[in-house]
C-alpha cells in the first residue's frame, strides 16, 4: 500500500446560493482544490453526492461534473452513503491511489438542496432512513436524533445545557469561517428558546439546508512533494455499518457505526484515540456530536456531555472539536459534508484556518468522523502533518 | 411523491397483521420478517405475531411535520419494546402529547398511516395509544 | 337458528359538546339538548375511519368467541354509509387484518343507517343456510354531517361487530323480521360530500312508521309483547327518537337504558342500533330476551329477537366493554379541531 496524502483543497459558496446550480457550485470547488494542488491534470474522481435525483432531478453525475470541469472523458465515479457520501468518495480516493490504480484523484463532494420546496427536503433527506418501517410512520431525520437523545438523557442523565453547549461551541467557532453559511454566534437562551422541531431538539440543535459542494486533491506523497506545496497524510480510513432501523439497535445511545469506523482507522493508522489531537464529528444535530464523541472512544458512555459543558471540546481546550463550525455552523450540504470536513483537517494541520479559528499550539494529527442517516453508517479518516 | 400501491401492499402481513420473524438459534424475534438473524446468522425460523403491548423505549413528538402529517402535527413517535422483547417505531395517537415518556404503557390499535391526498391510496397499520384499560 | 358468537365494539376516544357546535352557529344549545337529548358525540380523529373501527371491533369480537379462527369465517360483511373509498372494499382490508383470507366472501352494504343490521341479516342466513361455519358483520359509520345543519349535532362515529355461528352461541337468534318501502327522507347523492334529508318528513312516516312496522311484525311472528323483553335497543338517530319510539310501542326505559347510547354518542349511523346491542349484551343474563330495531332511511328497518346464553358471563369480560369505551379517558375537542379533523376546512391542495 502507497503512502496517501492530500495536498490541495477547494470549497464552493455555502449556504442558499440561489445564482449556483449544483453544476456550478461542484465546478467552483473542484477548480478551487485543483489550483489549490497545482495539478495540471487528474487521473480519476469520486464524487459523494446523497440524493441529487431527489432534490434537483439530476442523476449521472460522473458525466455531467467531469463535462463541466472542463475534464470530459475523465474516469469518474458517483459514490453513495447518505450524508457520508462525501467520506466515502474521499476513501475511495484513498483506496485508488494506496492501490496504486492512479496517482492523482479527486474526492469531491456536492449537494444543491435548495431548489425544492422545504417538505420535498425533508422528504429527500429521509430516504437515508428506513422507507417502510421509520418513514412510513412520521419519522423526519430531527425526529430520529431527537428519540436518540431522549434515550441519551434517560440512560446517562445528559441534559438540554449540554446539548445547548455544542450549538454555542460550533457556532463560535463558525462566526470565524468565511466559508461558514451561518457565522453568528448564539447563546444558550437563543439556542433553548428557538422553536421546536422534534422534542426535546429545537431548530438551533439542527444543521441546515445548504447548497455546497467541496473537493479535496488525493495524492502519492513522492507527487505532493514535487508539487512544493503543503500536504497532509492520511494515515487511516475506516468504514461502518450498522442496522438502519434506529428501533433495531441494541443501545440507540451509541453510534456503532462510528465505532467501527474509527476502530478500522486507528488499526489502519498505528494510532489509538488518545494519540489524536483534535476532530471533525458529523454535528448533524446537537445529540450526535455527544454521541460520536462517545462512540469513536473519546469518552465513557454518558461523559461528553459533562465534558463539552468543562469546555474540553472548545478551540482552547483538550480535546477541540469542529473548529470549523461543524455541520451546525458551517452547514450540512450532506454529499459535500464529509469533504468539507477534510478541508477543515487540512487546514488546521498545514496552520492555514483561518484568524482565531486556528487550534493553538499546531496541531500535528487529527481525524474526521462522517456519518449516514442516524448512524447507519460512517466513514473516518486519521490525517496528520506531513 | 405518488406512493405506488405495490410498496404499501407488499408490507400488509407486517402492517395489518405484525407478523415477525422468530429465529431458532437465538428465540430471538425480528420485525418487520427477515431471512436471516443478523446476529447468529440462522436462517431457520417461524413466523409468529408480535404481541400488542409494550412500553415506550424512547420517543420524541414531530412538531415540523411531512407533507402527509401536516393536519396531525404536533404527533408523538415512539419507539416501543413489545412484551415479548421486540421493538418497533410507530406514531403514538389519542394522546396528550405533552404527556409522553419514557416507560409509558402503550397498545396497539389498527389506524390510518398516511394517505395520498384525497385521491391516492390509504394506507393502514400499527400505531400506539396510551394503554388505558 | 343462528346467533352472535362473538361481539364488540370500537368508539372514538374524542367527543365534541353541543354547546360548542351550537356556539359556532348561533344556535340554541338547550333546546337543542332537550329537543334532541343529545348531549355530546364522538368525533373520529384523522387516523380513524370506517376500516379501522371495524378492525378494533372485530377484533373485540374475536376476543370474545371462544377462538374462532379467522380462517373459519366464510364471510366479512361491512355495512357503512363512510367507506373509505368510493371503489374498493372495506371488507378486503379488515379481513386481511384479521387474517381470515383469502377464502372468504366479502361484500360491503350500504342502506343508510341501516347497513349494519343488513350484514347481521346476511351473515346470520348464510350459517343459517349451513353454508360456512362463521360469518362476520360489521357495523361501522365516521358520518358527516353538514355544517350548520341539525345533523352536525348527532354525526357521529363508532363500530361494532358480530361473529355470526351456530355453535357455542352468547345470544341466540330467534326471529328476524325485515320491513322496507321507498321514502326519500334523507339521501346523499354520488361526489356529494353532505347527505340531505326532508327535515320533519324524517319523523312520523319515515323513522317511526318503519320502527313500529317491523316492531309490531316481529312481536307477532314471535308471539311475544314488550314485557317479555328484559332490552330492546332501536336505531338512535339522537336520544330522543329511540326513547319515543320504545315508549310508545310499550317498552319501559329501563328496557332501553343500557342500548341507549346517543344522548352522550350521538347517532353513529350504520353502528347505531348494533353498538347499542354491543353495550346491552354486555349487560345481559343469560335468558334475557333482547329486541333490536334498526332504521336506514330510504327506508326500512331490521328487527331481532335475540336469546341470551350462559355463556355471556364467560365471555363479557374478554374484551373491552362497550360503555367503558363510552365513559372512560374521553378527550374533548374545540370546533376548529373538529373542523380539521373532519375536512371541513378549505385547504390549498
Amino acid at each position: 500500500m502507497r503512502e496517501v496524502c492530500i495536498v490541495g483543497v477547494g470549497m464552493s459558496k455555502w449556504g442558499e446560493v440561489w445564482r449556483q446550480s449544483l453544476r456550478c457550485l461542484h465546478t467552483e470547488a473542484a477548480l478551487n482544490a485543483i489550483k489549490n494542488a497545482g495539478v495540471d491534470h487528474l487521473d480519476s474522481m469520486y464524487v459523494g453526492c446523497m440524493t441529487s435525483g431527489l432534490f434537483v432531478g439530476q442523476e449521472h453525475l460522473a458525466s455531467l461534473l467531469t463535462d463541466y470541469m472542463g475534464m470530459p472523458g475523465l474516469p469518474a465515479t458517483r459514490v453513495e452513503s447518505a450524508c457520508a457520501s462525501g467520506g466515502l468518495a474521499v476513501r475511495s480516493a484513498f483506496i485508488e491511489v494506496a492501490a496504486g490504480f492512479s496517482d492523482i484523484v479527486m474526492a469531491s463532494g456536492v449537494e444543491k438542496m435548495t431548489d425544492c420546496s422545504g417538505d420535498d427536503a425533508t422528504t429527500a433527506l429521509a430516504a437515508a432512513a428506513d422507507q417502510e418501517y421509520e418513514v412510513f410512520h412520521g419519522a423526519t431525520f430531527p425526529g430520529l436524533y431527537a428519540m436518540m437523545a431522549h434515550a441519551h438523557m434517560e440512560k446517562h442523565g445528559t441534559t438540554r445545557e449540554m446539548l445547548s453547549a455544542v450549538a454555542v461551541k460550533n457556532h463560535h467557532n463558525g462566526s470565524m469561517n468565511p466559508d461558514a453559511q451561518y457565522p453568528f454566534k448564539v447563546t444558550r437562551e437563543r439556542v433553548e428558546s428557538s422553536v421546536m422541531v422534534a422534542n426535546p431538539l429545537r431548530i438551533l440543535d439542527c444543521s441546515p439546508i445548504t447548497d455546497g459542494a467541496a473537493a479535496v486533491i488525493v495524492t502519492t506523497v513522492d507527487i505532493a512533494k514535487k508539487l512544493g506545496k503543503p500536504y497532509i497524510k492520511i494515515l487511516g480510513s475506516g468504514i461502518g455499518t450498522d442496522m438502519i432501523q434506529l428501533a433495531q439497535r441494541a443501545d440507540m445511545t451509541t453510534i456503532k457505526a462510528a465505532t467501527i469506523a474509527a476502530d478500522g482507522a486507528f488499526k489502519m493508522a498505528g494510532k489509538t484515540i488518545k494519540d489524536m489531537q483534535f476532530a471533525e464529528v458529523h454535528d448533524c444535530f446537537t445529540i450526535a456530536e455527544i454521541a460520536v464523541a462517545e462512540s469513536i472512544g473519546k469518552y465513557k458512555p454518558g461523559q461528553a456531555g459533562p465534558a463539552f459543558l468543562a469546555g474540553e471540546s472548545a478551540l482552547d481546550g483538550a480535546f477541540p472539536i469542529n473548529s470549523s463550525g461543524g455541520l451546525k455552523s458551517k452547514g450540512h450540504p450532506v454529499g459535500a459534508t464529509g469533504v468539507a470536513q477534510v478541508v477543515e483537517i487540512y487546514k488546521q494541520l498545514t496552520g492555514q484556518a483561518e484568524k482565531g479559528r486556528q487550534i493553538p499550539n499546531s496541531p500535528k494529527i487529527g481525524m474526521a468522523q462522517n456519518m449516514g442517516g442516524s448512524g447507519g453508517s460512517s466513514v473516518v479518516h486519521i490525517m496528520e502533518v506531513a | 411523491m405518488t406512493m405506488f400501491s405495490s410498496k404499501n401492499w407488499r408490507e400488509y402481513p407486517h402492517r395489518y397483521r405484525l407478523e415477525a420473524s422468530k429465529f431458532k438459534k437465538s428465540g430471538k424475534t425480528y420485525f418487520p420478517k427477515r431471512q436471516i438473524d443478523p446476529v447468529t446468522g440462522d436462517t431457520e425460523q417461524e413466523m409468529v405475531i408480535l404481541p400488542e403491548t409494550g412500553k415506550v423505549v424512547t420517543y420524541t413528538v414531530i412538531q415540523i411535520a411531512p407533507p402527509q402529517w401536516g393536519d396531525q402535527s404536533p404527533y408523538a413517535l415512539a419507539i416501543v419494546e413489545l412484551t415479548d422483547g421486540t421493538r418497533l417505531m410507530a406514531q403514538m395517537t389519542d394522546c396528550d402529547t405533552t404527556k409522553v415518556k419514557i416507560g409509558m404503557e402503550v397498545r396497539i390499535e389498527f389506524r390510518k398511516v398516511q394517505a395520498e391526498a384525497d385521491h391516492g391510496v390509504i394506507s393502514y397499520g400499527y400505531k400506539f395509544v396510551p394503554k388505558w384499560y | 337458528m343462528a346467533g352472535i358468537v362473538g361481539y364488540g365494539a370500537h368508539l372514538p376516544r374524542h367527543r365534541i359538546k353541543v354547546e360548542e357546535i351550537a356556539k359556532v352557529w348561533g344556535a340554541d344549545a338547550p333546546s337543542y339538548k332537550k329537543g334532541l337529548m343529545l348531549r355530546e358525540k364522538s368525533v373520529p380523529p384523522p387516523d380513524m375511519d370506517t376500516i379501522t373501527l371495524s378492525v378494533e371491533a372485530a377484533k373485540n369480537a374475536l376476543r370474545r368467541s371462544g377462538g374462532v379462527d379467522p380462517k373459519d369465517i366464510g364471510a366479512i360483511y361491512i355495512g357503512s354509509e363512510s367507506h373509505p373509498y368510493a371503489v374498493k372494499p372495506s371488507g378486503t382490508t379488515v379481513a386481511e387484518a384479521l387474517g381470515a383470507t383469502p377464502d372468504i366472501h366479502c361484500a360491503d352494504f350500504e342502506f343508510a343507517c341501516k347497513a349494519g343490521s343488513e350484514a347481521m341479516f346476511v351473515a346470520l342466513s348464510h350459517v343459517d343456510a349451513k353454508a360456512m361455519p362463521y360469518a362476520l358483520a360489521i357495523a361501522a359509520d365516521t358520518s358527516q354531517g353538514a355544517p350548520s345543519d341539525a345533523l352536525e349535532f348527532s354525526a357521529a362515529a363508532g363500530a361494532a361487530a358480530f361473529i355470526m355461528g351456530s355453535k357455542n352461541l352468547i345470544a341466540d337468534c330467534l326471529f328476524t323480521h325485515s320491513y322496507m318501502t321507498d321514502m326519500p327522507d334523507f339521501w346523499r347523492r354520488e361526489h356529494q360530500f353532505y347527505p340531505q334529508h326532508g327535515g320533519r318528513f324524517t319523523g312520523e312516516e319515515a323513522y317511526f312508521a318503519h320502527t313500529k312496522g317491523a316492531t309490531s311484525a316481529i312481536l307477532k311472528k314471535a308471539g311475544m309483547k314488550p314485557s317479555d323483553f328484559a332490552y330492546a335497543i332501536f336505531h338512535q338517530p339522537n336520544g330522543k327518537f329511540p326513547q319515543r319510539v320504545a315508549l310508545e310501542q310499550g317498552f319501559t326505559q329501563e328496557q332501553i337504558d343500557p342500548g341507549w347510547l346517543a344522548p352522550t354518542l350521538g347517532n353513529t349511523y350504520s353502528g347505531a342500533s348494533p353498538v347499542g346491542l354491543s353495550a346491552t349484551l354486555d349487560v345481559a343474563k343469560p335468558g334475557d330476551m333482547i329486541l333490536m330495531c334498526s332504521y336506514g332511511s330510504g327506508a326500512g328497518s331490521d328487527a331481532f329477537v335475540w336469546k341470551v346464553t350462559d355463556r355471556i358471563d364467560e365471555v363479557r369480560d374478554l374484551a373491552v366493554r362497550t360503555k367503558k369505551l363510552l365513559e372512560e379517558n374521553v378527550i374533548y375537542v374545540d370546533y376548529g379541531t373538529y373542523a380539521k379533523y373532519r375536512h371541513k376546512i378549505k385547504k390549498n391542495a
